[in-house]
């Protein structure tokens, strides 16, 4: 349809794009190297937290297996013989519902702080942010700051290169193993690990360390932000979890543009500039490569570090800090004030997740302290439907599995109810092992013809001799025709 | 192994993979540079919308290499492993090689756990707890299913843990039965017998060589009709192990107590087998299967 027929269908015009001439068009890759990131190293606030957190969480996370309470590890999966120890708890595998509990507290959790401050986890407490720092740290100390890193990488191969690569090169691989044995040292007991390992004794423990001490040095050492830019799956949702009222690393382009450098003693608003000087500091120290005052960008995670070199500048300018600030996008639109800002972090979406937060935090704390030490499983014999034994009476055959959660050996009482007359033919006492469970064979008798035909509820009642734990299983007995 | 009569769909399959391999690759290529306006603004050029460009961030170039080294990857798969139609691969792996490798390996490590038990005697296996717990889990593993985890038995299984053998209670007798296998014979004897009147009283002749309630009227009648029985579970009606013939003195009912049952099992007889161990199990495992189980009526006071 053209134009020409006179006819207007309607007022919208799709726009045409010729088609490009080939005398302008050049080939490009869609796929190209990745330009090697050069962080500045930075003092500030937020440097100042970050570093907080990495000590923080790496001595939680170096020293935790260490500790010994009782005979034991004080923290142990122990997946071989499929109990976990926490603390004083040993949990089986049918606790797996308190890892469902803790994954969705996380999950929460991070709903949470995501809403309110944006990417707080990536840029503060995620292990890849964590390392990375820890590896950086090694990378500055070695080898120098931005620049002399940019020109060591940049020249031929002298003794000073070697020497520098070599030395971080070995500093890395030390850390990265350290943190592979730690983290295989939280399923196998730490503490025999390095004897076990150097009598080459666990071909697997040795391939997992390897395992993940290759993963810490890879992805700290090399991929660094390639992992939040393109592996990354929290990072990619949760930008779901924005809105115009979370707090973002935001620049105030009402206040820095128009940018430029300018000479001190002129009045730089006469001459028609704002307050960004253009020393491009924060897109220095960015750890990602992004620069902020194009505005939020995915790759943002959310650490502040431009922050605290924009606010370093304005200090030396004698400007007014937080040019580049935590704010909303509200704020930074309607020049809200901080406590506008604030009073605004209470809306209904913060608020609902909070509630449900706290909620099971709270569940999960009360089911783990009243959590009874004893499992039972109750399987009926699936062959021997039931039979008729001497003395006239009927007899179903079950086998249960008890299941000792204390680290003390226990004895226990197998009881049943729900059937008339029904009588229980076990041991009287039976004996678990701290922390084993064992297959107990248990008959159960009721007097011929005191039931009808089919299926009847029975209820087993075990408990234990020594404490309160008491468990109570339903199971069904069978009444032949 | 071709699981088809002709090879076409052999090589229509493998076609079909290599293909596609070949093209993912060949998309991969094609796709990897595009042609664009050059703008300084590093945008493709594209306009929606009068105002909306798309702007030119390439992916990383490790991103493309993975791409190829799934495609290697995948090529050396299938060059190695079965995967391309009926080519069984380089290395012939097979899902039942691999099982009777695995077998094999993990019989040669429970080998030195039966040497032990290989010059005892059966009785002295049955008071070893290591060798009972052995026994145990086989037993919960290849015998329970039907014996019951108690190995008291159902209706048509015998019971295990009582004196009572039907093909002998000695240790050898048990472990032929294992590993051998037996089968329990009773053909339909209602014509041998005669009416239904006379199967009627020869059951209640039945129940009173137990002492079980009977009509001592129709016992009396059945007795001459018990000869015919008689070949088998003997005169006295005390049974016969060397035929698997139970002992009907006794108030055991494997097939079912009373009179119903005794004329359903005259008028149609009965076959019962106990499948051979010998395929599933190794001879040292039948052993200490043997110890667990003459263990389980042979104990001063069974503990189980």
């Amino acid at each position: 349809m053209t134009s020409e027929d006179g006819q207007k269908s309607s007022g919208r015009v799709i726009p045409i794009t010729p088609v490009p001439d080939s005398e302008q068009t050049e080939s490009v890759s869609l796929y190209e190297a990745q330009k090697k990131i050069y962080p500045r190293s930075i003092n500030g606030m937020f440097a100042r937290w970050r570093w907080l957190l990495v000590f923080l969480t790496q001595a939680f996370f170096y020293l935790v297996p260490w500790f010994q309470w009782g005979e034991r590890q004080m923290v142990l999966f122990d997946l071989g013989a499929r109990r976990f120890y926490l603390f004083g708890l040993v949990l089986y595998p049918q606790d797996f519902i308190y890892l469902t509990g803790l994954l969705i507290i996380s999950a929460l959790s991070l709903f949470l702080f995501t809403a309110v401050a944006g990417r707080l986890w990536c840029g503060f407490a995620c292990p890849q942010t964590v390392y990375t720092e820890l590896f950086m740290w090694i990378e500055h100390k070695v080898e120098g700051d931005r620049s002399a890193r940019m020109r060591l990488d940049r020249n031929g191969w002298t003794f000073e290169k070697i020497w520098k690569k070599a030395t971080k090169q070995a500093i890395w691989i030390v850390l990265a193993a350290w943190t592979g044995f730690t983290f295989v040292g939280y399923f196998v007991p730490i503490r025999e690990l390095g004897a076990e390992i150097l009598a080459l004794h666990g071909t697997w423990q040795l391939f997992w360390v390897v395992f993940y001490g290759f993963a810490t040095y890879g992805n700290a050492g090399y991929m660094r932000e390639q992992v939040c830019k393109y592996m990354c799956p929290y990072a990619r949702f949760q930008s779901a979890m924005f809105d115009k009222d979370t707090l973002i690393v935001s620049y105030d382009p009402a206040r820095g543009e128009q940018r430029g450098p300018r000479a001190k003693k002129l009045d730089y608003k006469a001459q028609g500039l704002g307050d960004c000087i253009d020393c491009s500091l924060c897109v220095q120290v960015c750890p990602v490569g992004i620069d902020i005052r194009n505005g939020l960008q995915y790759e943002c995670i959310g650490c502040g570090l431009c922050i605290d070199a924009c606010n370093n500048v304005m200090d030396k300018m004698q400007y007014p800090r937080g040019l580049i600030r935590l704010s909303t996008q509200n704020g930074i639109a309607q020049k809200l004030s901080q406590s506008q800002m604030f009073r605004r972090v209470l809306r209904p979406r913060v608020l609902l997740y909070g509630a449900v937060l706290v909620a099971l935090c709270l569940a999960l704390m009360f089911s783990l302290v009243g959590r009874t030490p004893l499992k039972v499983d109750v399987v009926r014999d699936r062959a021997a439907l039931s039979r008729i034994v001497a003395g006239g009476k009927l007899e179903n055959v079950y086998r249960l599995q008890i299941m000792n959660a204390t680290e003390q050996t226990r004895s226990y009482h197998i009881g049943a109810t729900g059937l008339d007359g029904v009588e229980v033919v076990a041991d009287p006492r039976i004996e678990v092992g701290p922390a084993e469970s064992r297959w107990v064979l248990v008959r159960l008798q009721i007097p011929y013809g005191s039931a009808a035909s089919g299926s009847h509820k029975v209820l087993f009642e075990v408990s234990a001799q020594e404490d309160q734990a008491k468990v109570i299983e339903k199971s069904v007995f069978l009444v032949p025709r | 192994m071709s699981d088809f009569t002709s090879n076409f769909w052999s090589i229509y399959v493998a076609g079909v993979t290599v293909i596609g391999i070949v093209a993912c690759l060949l998309l991969l290529v094609f796709t990897a540079k595009k042609k664009v306006e050059s703008t300084s603004d590093n945008t493709t050029g594209h306009v929606w919308d009068g105002d909306l460009t798309e702007m030119n961030n390439p992916m990383p170039r490790w991103w493309m290499w993975l791409f190829v080294i799934t495609i290697v990857f995948g090529l050396a798969y299938l060059f190695a492993f079965p995967g391309l139609g009926a080519y069984s691969g380089k290395l012939n792996w097979t899902q039942l090689g691999e099982y009777d490798a695995e077998v094999v390996k993990a019989n040669q490590q429970l080998q030195p756990l039966y040497a032990r038990f290989e010059s005892m005697p059966v009785e002295e296996v049955a008071k070893d707890p290591a060798a009972m717990a052995i026994g145990d889990r086989l037993f919960m593993n290849n015998c329970a299913q039907c014996h019951g985890s108690d190995a008291r038995g159902s209706k048509g299984f015998p019971n295990l843990s009582d004196a009572d053998w039907l093909h002998g209670g000695a240790p050898e007798q048990i472990y032929k039965t294992i590993h051998d296998g037996r089968v329990g014979v009773m053909a339909p004897m209602v014509a041998a017998v005669g009416g239904a009147e006379d199967v009627r009283n020869l059951a209640h002749y039945v129940l009173s060589l137990s002492g079980s309630p009977n009509d001592s009227i129709k016992a009396a009648l059945g007795k001459e009709k018990f000869a015919v029985c008689a070949a088998c579970h003997g005169m006295d009606g005390k049974g016969n192990q060397a035929l698997g013939a139970p002992n009907l003195t006794d108030d055991i009912w494997l097939h079912g107590y009373g009179e119903d049952a005794i004329v359903a099992m005259i008028n149609k007889g009965k076959q019962n087998e106990m499948p051979a161990q010998a395929q599933k199990l190794t001879n040292d495992q039948i052993k200490v299967l043997t110890a667990y189980v003459w263990g389980l009526s042979n104990k001063p006071a069974a503990a189980h």
